[in-house]
């Protein structure tokens, strides 16, 4: 036998037995369907009925509100359901419901205003938190093993004090006299100190600063999990180490990155007391315009409507995201 | 697919023997420290052009640090490799000629199998066409076309070791390495595919280096083997070398089953050597002269299947034991007598077993004799 014939020829055995005995493993991933028993039952229950207390029933409650009426009484609103009333009352009560507030919703360009500017500086705010934090994450993923619980604590550590408290510290670290124009001045770099402070640059370094640990942790969990000799693998087959990055490491650390950015956006869109306390009155965000409606303006039914309206914005998205994750996987395993 | 007559053609093939034969790989004084301890203890070697080299050896001696300083992912604390005449100090893995077949296979999970073999033929800038035929090629070689598209995930161990075979493969390197590559194979489908493995190394003109702690596998597989204990190299030979003529107590014992027998060598005549063993009572002559000095402590090594067993007493008075059956171990193919010499000593005779005879002869208890001829054993002086 020649060189030549390697190729046409089959050093390896035939592929059908090699089918045949690979018939259990593929099977192995198959999920089996399980028969529950009653304790199986009362186990899975246990998480579903605490959703339905403190997730489904409170929801319920602020969705009937926004159906409502604003009215001078407490609370302050109409119809409220009387039990004691009788059946009769129940039904005007239900035909009393209205969408006016949606449509109100729709009409007044104030409320669409908050949404889009609340989605731009979340989605902006964890665009900047993924950049400052993929590099830390990959550090410490690839810091020696003896620094890392050392590292993790450090990103842990801020959670110590209250998130109120970092807040407020930000005011006297960006206001025009605070530590960062000080700062600045001192090393020449502007001759005036900057306005940062009531600016939406302000409130972008809140978040970020706030939901940063967020980001982080999920995707140091994805990049210590990563396996060495992919890289090696790959250094291996010609690929210097800044294209392995892009071709191995961020493909696979993708997950944690989804995780991460999910848990910045969500609690960022419908964030109040950064807006508030950082931002300058021209800083429009959804969070602030529910609180004013809420106890400014005490129209529970419209603050109740913005807040179904949020949930609905960044619910349905992440359902459809996770459910289509979902199917990529199943068709994958 | 008919077997190829590999035997007459592997032993012309001999590059070692050539003393003017240039290495295509070489280890010049070779050292690597972790810390406090010497992985790699000034170590020299030389590997040849299509030569199946194996560094086998127990886990902590050093084999799989010498091949990853040969990959580049480790760097030598001093001494040089060179391959193919050029020095490898200072090259980053990704621009070295040698491709390396990991043990854990490290398959990119996130990509096809297609992609994973075309990895590395993108990263040398190949045309899209090419490329395409070369995995196509590939995939062809590994009996694989039909998993292109699945995931490393979704094949099964053997196709997994496939794949990885295919990527290292794909760009054709001067030097394949490979990291324990059959480690995770069941045995029916390791034993077979370490012949293919040769087979392919033959057909390619490939430079094959293999880590291994499996002797079977090296010795199935390699031109020559490099025994490596502590960081160093113990003996680097054929595979029938080591086995017949193991050098060191250590290969010995490391390759196979031996019966060791502590001597004392009394008398040297031309190409034989007479032993002396106290604790068995015993004379051995052996047909191979010792570099040792009369009265020096030497041992007798002799393989199991060498040792004849049998109720008739041998005719000569030396190379002959008296004892009893202690135990039997039945492994099919083989029986293996241990034989309690003097009631202490442990003797271990193969005995293969010719008939289909479920009742042996020799039972446990029985007075049997064990003999062996003047040149089945070997004297080894460390």
């Amino acid at each position: 036998m020649t060189a030549g014939d390697s190729a046409s020829g089959a050093p390896f055995g035939s592929t059908a037995r090699e089918a045949a005995t690979d018939g259990p493993d593929i099977e192995r991933t198959v999920r089996p369907r399980v028969r529950r028993g009653l304790g199986g039952w009362l186990l899975i229950a246990v998480p579903y009925l605490w959703l339905l207390t403190f997730f489904l029933a409170p929801f319920f409650i602020v969705f009937k509100i926004s159906l409502s009426e604003v009215a001078v009484a407490i609370p302050p609103y109409l119809p409220t359901f009387d039990l004691a009333a009788g059946w009769d009352a129940f039904v005007s009560g239900i035909t009393a419901l209205s969408i006016d507030n949606y449509l109100w919703l729709t009409e007044d360009s104030l409320y669409w205003k908050s949404y889009v500017s609340s989605i731009v500086i979340a989605a902006t705010s964890t665009l900047i938190a993924l950049i400052v934090g993929y590099p830390m994450a990959y550090g410490m993923a690839r810091a020696p093993k003896a620094w890392r619980p050392t590292l993790l604590m450090l990103v842990i550590l801020p959670f110590w004090t209250s998130f109120l408290i970092r807040v407020y510290a930000w005011i006297g670290i960006l206001k025009t006299e605070g530590l960062l124009n000080q700062f600045l001045l001192w090393l020449g770099l502007i001759d005036t100190p900057l306005t940062i402070l009531n600016t939406n640059v302000a409130v972008y370094i809140g978040i970020v600063y706030s939901y940063l640990p967020f980001l982080v942790l999920p995707l140091y969990a994805t990049l210590e999990k990563l396996d060495e000799s992919l890289l090696e693998a790959a250094s291996d087959l010609g690929s210097p180490p800044w294209r392995s990055f892009w071709t191995i490491t961020v493909p696979l650390s993708l997950p944690g990155v989804i995780a991460g950015c999910f848990l910045v956006f969500i609690p960022a869109v419908g964030e109040f007391v950064i807006p508030d306390l950082l931002g300058g009155s021209d800083t429009l965000m959804i969070g602030k315009t529910l609180w004013t409606e809420f106890f400014n303006n005490r129209d529970w039914p419209v603050s109740s409507a913005v807040a179904v309206l949020l949930l609905l914005i960044l619910v349905v998205p992440i359902v459809l995201f996770q459910n289509q994750q979902q199917r990529a996987t199943e068709k994958g395993r | 697919m008919a077997k190829k007559p590999i035997g007459p053609v592997r032993r012309a093939f001999a590059p070692w023997e050539d003393g003017n034969a240039t290495p295509f790989i070489e280890f010049r004084n070779v050292t690597k420290r972790f810390g406090d301890f010497t992985a790699v203890d000034d170590l020299s070697l030389k590997i040849y052009e299509r030569e199946f080299f194996a560094l086998l050896g127990g886990s902590g001696c050093g084999k799989t640090t010498m091949m990853r300083m040969l990959a580049g992912f480790e760097t030598p604390n001093s001494g040089e490799i060179f391959l193919d005449g050029q020095p490898l100090h200072g090259v980053p893995p990704h621009r070295r000629p040698v491709n390396m077949m990991f043990q854990s296979y490290a398959l990119f999970p996130h990509m096809t199998v297609e992609a994973n073999i075309a990895f590395g033929l993108k990263q040398e800038g190949m045309a899209k066409a090419a490329i395409t035929e070369r995995v196509a090629q590939m995939l062809k070689l590994v009996k694989l076309e039909d998993f292109a598209r699945r995931k490393p995930h979704q094949l099964s161990g053997g196709q997994r070791q496939r794949v990885a075979l295919a990527r290292s493969l794909a760009k054709k390197p001067k030097v394949l390495l490979l990291d324990e590559p059959l480690g995770a194979l069941d045995r029916k489908l390791r034993e077979e595919t370490q012949f293919e493995l040769t087979d392919l190394q033959q057909d390619l003109g490939m430079t094959f280096v293999i880590v291994t702690h499996d002797q079977e596998e090296a010795m199935t597989m390699a031109d020559r083997i490099a025994v490596m204990d502590k960081g160093r190299i113990v003996q680097i030979a054929t595979p029938s070398e080591i086995y017949e003529l193991p050098n060191s107590r250590f290969v010995a014992d490391f390759i196979g089953d031996i019966n060791l027998l502590e001597c004392k060598l009394t008398g040297r005549n031309g190409d034989s050597s007479a032993l002396r063993s106290e604790i068995f009572d015993c004379d051995i002559e052996v047909a191979q002269p010792v570099e040792a000095s009369v009265g020096d402590t030497v041992w007798f090594a002799i393989r199991p299947e060498k040792v004849r067993i049998g109720f008739d007493k041998p005719a000569t008075t030396v190379n002959r034991l008296s004892g009893e059956v202690w135990d039997i171990g039945y492994l099919g193919d083989v029986s293996i007598y241990h034989t309690h010499i003097r009631d202490e000593e442990t003797i271990r005779a193969t005995v293969a077993n010719h008939s289909r005879v479920v009742e042996r002869p020799m039972s446990w208890e029985d007075k049997v004799w064990l003999s062996w001829d003047r040149d089945a054993g070997i004297v080894l002086t460390r």
